[in-house]
């Protein structure tokens, strides 16, 4: 064994959690699993089993079937304060009664550490934060983000094999989270223990993972790098819920989609797990990978599509182009730098891409019940 | 303007109400400073006397050690069996918790007089009549749900959450009650414990039917001296039962004042 402490192996099999009560289980089955030192999220909206899962794994929730193992030995029925697992909670959770400093040391209390080296291990986790000479401040006395870096401090003093991190910058804003989300990363790469990090935002979860689980009503729809997910979805789910797509649905016929208003051409776009010559299918195109270009010009791409701008938004680096197909349908253009030229609202325009730039993925979702509002979605065949 | 008036008339109706209440506690202040053996009001002549009475004559003083003796003793029976009460409802199934709750405020609801006689009925069975034992465990009954009620609101306001943050660190569920909810739920089990000392030193129903001549609380004793004496030895008597429960009463506002804060 290193001396640093290493990062666990979580091994979850069959993992499902029924409330009593409950029509449906809030976790239904799911395999994962987390490599040692790995930064794995659990991303997915609320209610789609992602913090009951984390839960099961703590302790906090007992499981109704399956197996949680901890380096190949089964935890499933391991108390939660004997489990060694690190946590950190979105609303902080430290003792309001103790200093930031007693807060830090508590853990090692508990496993009896001798005074001398509590000291010692409290400063280099105060150091760690960056929070030295805030020992003896009351929480209260901490603003949010220097609250949850004592949590951090705290929940690796003990040197846990693993850090599981529930929304820990839910209730921060965007500036701090932003340089939290920093703060985890280095602690990350300097502890080389293996985090769980359950959050519901896209952006946080591309930034920061080795790997995502995508959730889905209790179950995991999709596990993968952040690239593998972005530039692969599994499903149109998977697409939508992470960046912003363009979805354009219909069936596959003679090599062409069919979306009922428009024929595409998806060629060289690979086939996502095979979804059958008659199932619906969605072809999911990144606003990056559209070009955009005044109506008349040369074609450029394997598929071209008449559209109308109906806003374009300045993001300073590129323009968000948004359009009205003129088959039916929205679509938006991510043009970096302006390359489409002078755009307005209401200018007739041609939409191009290429045959491999976007995504056949099969159609869980005909009917499109997005819930990130930054996604417009072209929609196709009714 | 008008509502400068209003706000007058509101104030003007506060201290009526207060003075209410108040004035005829109050009255028995100066009687007992009284000179005279009589409960006249004012009195004309002023002494001590009332309170030498009080603290020497072995039937007064007595009775005020065992009121003590045994308040202080239902205090802490009925702290820890209240605040343990209070833990396991706070943690209890909603559909039983009311049932539950009920049955803890039980003895703030059914009269006094009959939980006496149902106590002397029982008593009188186990020959708990006129023994300490008696008393601790009437009193005891009496000041539970005080203390139910104080760590029942404190624990309402107690985020759960620092459990699981506690049992991820490592501590067990005695530890984690022992260094973490404790003390955040202390202001709400100390005031719970001066309700529960104030109701048993003010207990008088019970108390006469478990009372015996040789063992007499203070309020026992106060109700035959009105009954059968004309002492004014009373007086002395009520003043101090009232600036101890007030002193008591305004430390236990106090608390929860903090615990607000």
């Amino acid at each position: 064994m290193p001396d640093a402490p290493s990062g666990a192996r979580i091994e979850v099999e069959g993992l499902t959690k029924r409330f009593p009560g409950a029509a449906t289980s809030a976790v239904d089955g799911i395999d994962l699993e987390i490599r040692a030192g790995e930064f794995m999220t659990l991303l997915g909206p609320s209610g789609s089993g992602k913090t009951t899962t984390l839960n099961m794994i703590a302790g906090f929730e007992a499981i109704t079937s399956g197996r949680i193992a901890l380096d190949g030995s089964d935890i499933a029925q391991l108390p939660a304060y004997r489990r060694n697992l690190g946590m950190v909670f979105q609303n902080y959770a430290l003792f309001p009664h103790m200093t930031a400093a007693e807060n830090i040391a508590f853990p090692l209390k508990q496993r009896k550490v001798g005074k001398g080296e509590i000291a010692r291990r409290v400063g280099e986790a105060l150091e760690l934060v960056h929070l030295g000479g805030h020992g003896d401040r009351l929480p209260s006395q901490l603003s949010g983000g220097q609250q949850q870096r004592v949590a951090l401090a705290r929940a690796v003093v003990f040197e846990p094999r693993a850090l599981l991190l529930d929304e820990p910058l839910g209730a921060l804003d965007k500036k701090l989270r932003e340089s939290l989300q920093l703060e985890i990363a280095r602690l990350h790469r300097e502890l080389g223990i293996t985090f769980v990090f359950v959050t519901h935002d896209q952006d946080e979860a591309l930034a920061l993972s080795d790997r995502i689980a995508v959730f889905r009503e209790g179950r995991i729809e999709q596990a993968g790098t952040p690239a593998e997910l972005y530039e692969t979805p599994a499903s149109r789910f998977v697409a939508t819920f992470l960046g912003d797509s363009n979805v354009f649905a219909g069936r596959v016929r003679d090599g062409r989609l069919d979306t009922g208003w428009c024929s595409l051409r998806v060629r060289d776009a690979p086939v996502v797990d095979g979804p059958g010559a008659d199932g619906p299918v969605a072809l999911v195109v990144r606003p990056e990978r559209l070009r955009i270009a005044a109506a008349g010009g040369p074609d450029t791409g394997d598929n071209v599509l008449s559209a109308t701008v109906t806003d374009v938004v300045y993001h300073g680096a590129f323009r968000r182009v948004l359009v009205r197909f003129d088959g039916g349908g929205t679509g938006q253009v991510r043009d970096t730098a302006g390359a489409g030229g002078s755009l307005a609202v209401d200018q007739r325009v041609e939409v191009s891409w290429d045959g491999d730039a976007g995504v056949l993925v099969p159609d869980d979702e005909p009917e499109p019940v997005v819930d990130a509002p930054a996604a417009p979605v072209a929609a196709g065949a009714q | 303007m008008r509502s400068a008036g209003l706000r007058r008339a509101l104030v003007a109706l506060g201290i009526l109400i207060g003075a209410w209440l108040l004035v005829p506690t109050l009255i028995v202040i100066p009687i007992s400073f009284s000179g005279e053996d009589s409960f006249a009001f004012p009195p004309s002549s002023w002494s001590l006397r009332h309170y030498r009475t009080f603290f020497t004559e072995p039937s007064w003083l007595n009775a005020l050690l065992v009121s003590i003796q045994l308040a202080v003793i239902v205090t802490v029976v009925a702290t820890v069996i209240g605040t343990a009460a209070a833990f396991a409802l706070s943690r209890t199934a909603n559909r039983f918790r009311g049932v539950l709750n009920g049955l803890f405020l039980a003895p703030l609801i059914v009269p006094g007089i009959v939980v006496a006689v149902a106590v002397y009925a029982a008593f009188l069975q186990w020959g708990l009549i006129g023994t300490p034992t008696g008393f601790i465990i009437a009193h005891t009954v009496l000041a539970i749900p005080f203390v139910t009620v104080n760590v029942g609101s404190a624990l309402g306001g107690f985020d759960r959450t620092l459990e699981r943050a506690a049992a991820s660190l490592g501590a067990s569920a005695p530890a984690t009650f022992r260094s973490v909810t404790l003390p955040l739920i202390m202001p709400g089990v100390l005031s719970g414990a001066v309700f529960a000392f104030v109701t048993s030193f003010d207990e008088v129903v019970v108390s006469l039917f478990v009372q015996s001549p040789q063992l007499q609380t203070l309020p026992v004793r106060m109700f035959t001296s009105v009954t059968n004496e004309v002492d004014p030895t009373i007086a002395a008597a009520a003043t101090v039962v009232v600036t101890l429960t007030t002193a008591l009463l305004t430390l236990a506002a106090t608390l929860r004042r903090t615990r607000r804060a």
